[in-house]
């Protein structure tokens, strides 16, 4: 845990020397909780992220994921048969994506700057692994993030971020059932005269605990026995059913 | 009722998953089947990642498969001596299974070839069962007709047992090859077998239809309780909560798959399940030839 820390620190730090023209004053943002904490009940659950701005402007909230790698794989047509003909695989692709935003994107944020900072989803920089790269990049790109759109984990809606009076801001983060669990970075982004003035960049850890962290953490460090103890609670279960319907 | 699944990384609903695994259940202990083939794609569907659905319901087919042999062995239905004969073969084919999947996987598109000839071959064997069935039940049932393979060869083979259980007196190396030949196909193909193993019991080996399923069952513990410690090892998807609401479902549903199979002739069990192996059939060979909605897929990704 501390060594995540830190490095969240360090990437705080980070962002913070990336955007030279931020001033304290012109962008202050804080969550409501830096925890997702997930137990047997959880279902998806909302962040609140609030903030001040230091003058007009916009604001965007961009929510990353963990970096994970991904395989894309493409089906062909061969003797009338269908199989896995080609893939191509991206070492770093944020596992969750999601944009909110207080107006709609196009009407204040030009391409150039969007891409820059890797805003909406067809901004991701996503790189396949060299010995994989080809001319249909492009294809396979769109088909990662189509793939991701399809279960929910790069929401295509763009969330709302509401004022409330002239500079105090505020917007529900959505974090569904099945986001990955790990070290998500939730940016803040003033937009002003079609350019980004301000950013802030905070870290958001979702995580398992109580009974789902260890029952995993069991299965990841004591796998044989986790195998040998899923065998017996199988076999006790068919066992109790059968003495059950005996009696019923 | 949403429960959160700790190694599939999922909310899924508790009545659904429940729902799923009573009705596989009650296929496995009316065929003797595990049911492996129809419950990957249940889950799958609910959006299940495929290397946790194949692990945890591994898991399942364990508790269904003991609750199934169970009431098929208060009914006296279980050949234990056939059944552990058979697991011979089974643990020897599988273990070479694996060892040749790799090899073969060197070779290029060679699994696909196997997995049309599995398609064909599931075809053939499903037809002639089913034409054999409705020839015995058009016969006015003249009470439940056994269908025996006899040749010379069979009967001159050395190693000779007795299975009292299954009324015969046969070289111990048929159900131990059949075991192996299964075990081969299993590991390939990574499916439990059950439908393969079935028709091979009742045409092959001639044993009595309302034994081959209880002892199918039997050996089918041991297969799947294999596969779960396996891939808890290697791959550490076997996920406890959802094989625990599965199993709740699958237990429950194996006894009422025995009860309702004894109700039914041989014949009429035969039928059934040579519908299923067609069905079976029909499935595989849809997901080769049917254009995909979209060609490109994600693949799994390994949390290291």
């Amino acid at each position: 845990m501390i060594v995540l820390r830190r490095l969240c620190c360090l990437v705080i730090l980070l962002a913070i020397v990336a955007v030279p023209r931020s001033t304290a004053a012109e962008l202050v943002a804080a969550l409501s909780n830096h925890l997702v904490a997930i137990t047997t009940g959880f279902t998806g659950t909302e962040v609140l992220l609030f903030g001040t701005t230091g003058g007009s402007g916009d604001v965007v909230v961009v929510i990353r994921g963990p970096e994970e790698p991904h395989v894309v794989r493409r089906k062909g047509r061969r003797l009338g048969i269908w199989l896995n003909e080609k893939e191509m695989r991206f070492e770093s692709v944020p596992a969750f994506y999601s944009v909110a935003a207080s107006s709609p994107l196009n009407e204040f944020l030009p391409d150039r700057v969007a891409a820059r900072h890797q805003i909406g989803v067809e901004n991701i920089r996503l790189m396949p692994a060299p010995d994989t790269a080809s001319d249909d990049i492009n294809d396979f790109r769109a088909a990662l993030i189509r793939n991701k759109q399809k279960i929910n984990l790069y929401p295509t809606k763009t969330a709302a971020v509401t004022f409330l009076g002239g500079r105090l801001f505020r917007t529900d983060m959505y974090i569904p059932a099945n986001a990955p669990v790990g070290n998500y970075t939730v940016g803040v982004y003033l937009v002003r005269d079609e350019d980004v003035v301000s950013a802030e960049i905070t870290p958001l850890i979702v995580s398992k605990v109580g009974f789902e962290a260890r029952l995993s953490d069991f299965a990841k460090r004591f796998s044989f026995a986790y195998g040998i103890l899923a065998i017996l609670i199988a076999t006790v279960a068919g066992w109790l059913a059968n003495l059950v319907f005996r009696r019923g | 009722m949403d429960i959160y699944l700790p190694i599939a990384e999922m909310a899924v609903n508790f009545f659904v998953i429940l729902g799923m695994g009573a009705l596989v259940g009650f296929f496995s202990g009316l065929f003797g089947v595990g049911g492996g083939f129809l419950m990957t794609p249940l889950l799958l569907l609910i959006g299940v990642p495929s290397p946790v659905a194949v692990a945890s319901q591994a898991n399942q087919i364990v508790a269904s498969s003991v609750s199934g042999v169970l009431a098929h062995w208060r009914r006296g239905n279980v050949d234990f001596k056939m059944g552990l004969v058979l697991l011979v073969g089974g643990l020897v084919g599988s273990s070479l299974g694996v060892w040749l999947f790799t090899l073969l996987r060197g070779l290029g598109h060679i699994d696909l070839v196997i997995r049309l000839s599995f398609v064909v071959f599931l075809g053939i064997v499903g037809l002639l069962m089913f034409l054999e069935s409705v020839k015995a039940l058009l016969k006015r049932r003249t009470r439940a007709s056994q269908p025996r393979l006899r040749r010379a060869w069979i009967d001159r083979m050395p190693l000779k047992m007795r299975f009292r259980r299954s009324r015969l007196y046969i070289s111990a190396l048929l159900p131990a090859g059949i075991g192996f030949l299964v075990g081969v196909l299993t590991a390939i193909m990574g499916v439990g077998g059950g439908f393969i193993m079935v028709p091979a019991m009742i045409y092959v080996l001639g044993m009595p239809t309302s034994v081959v399923i209880g002892t199918s069952l039997f050996q089918i513990i041991f297969v799947s309780a294999n596969v779960t410690v396996l891939l808890a090892v290697t791959n550490q998807t076997v996920d406890l909560l959802l094989a625990l609401l599965l199993l709740m479902g699958g237990v429950v549903g194996a006894q009422f798959g025995v009860r309702v199979g004894a109700y039914l002739n041989g014949d009429q069990l035969r039928g059934l399940l040579a519908v299923m192996v067609l069905g079976v059939a029909a499935k595989l060979s849809y997901d080769l030839i049917a254009t995909p909605v979209d060609l490109y897929a994600l693949g799994e990704t390994l949390s290291p």
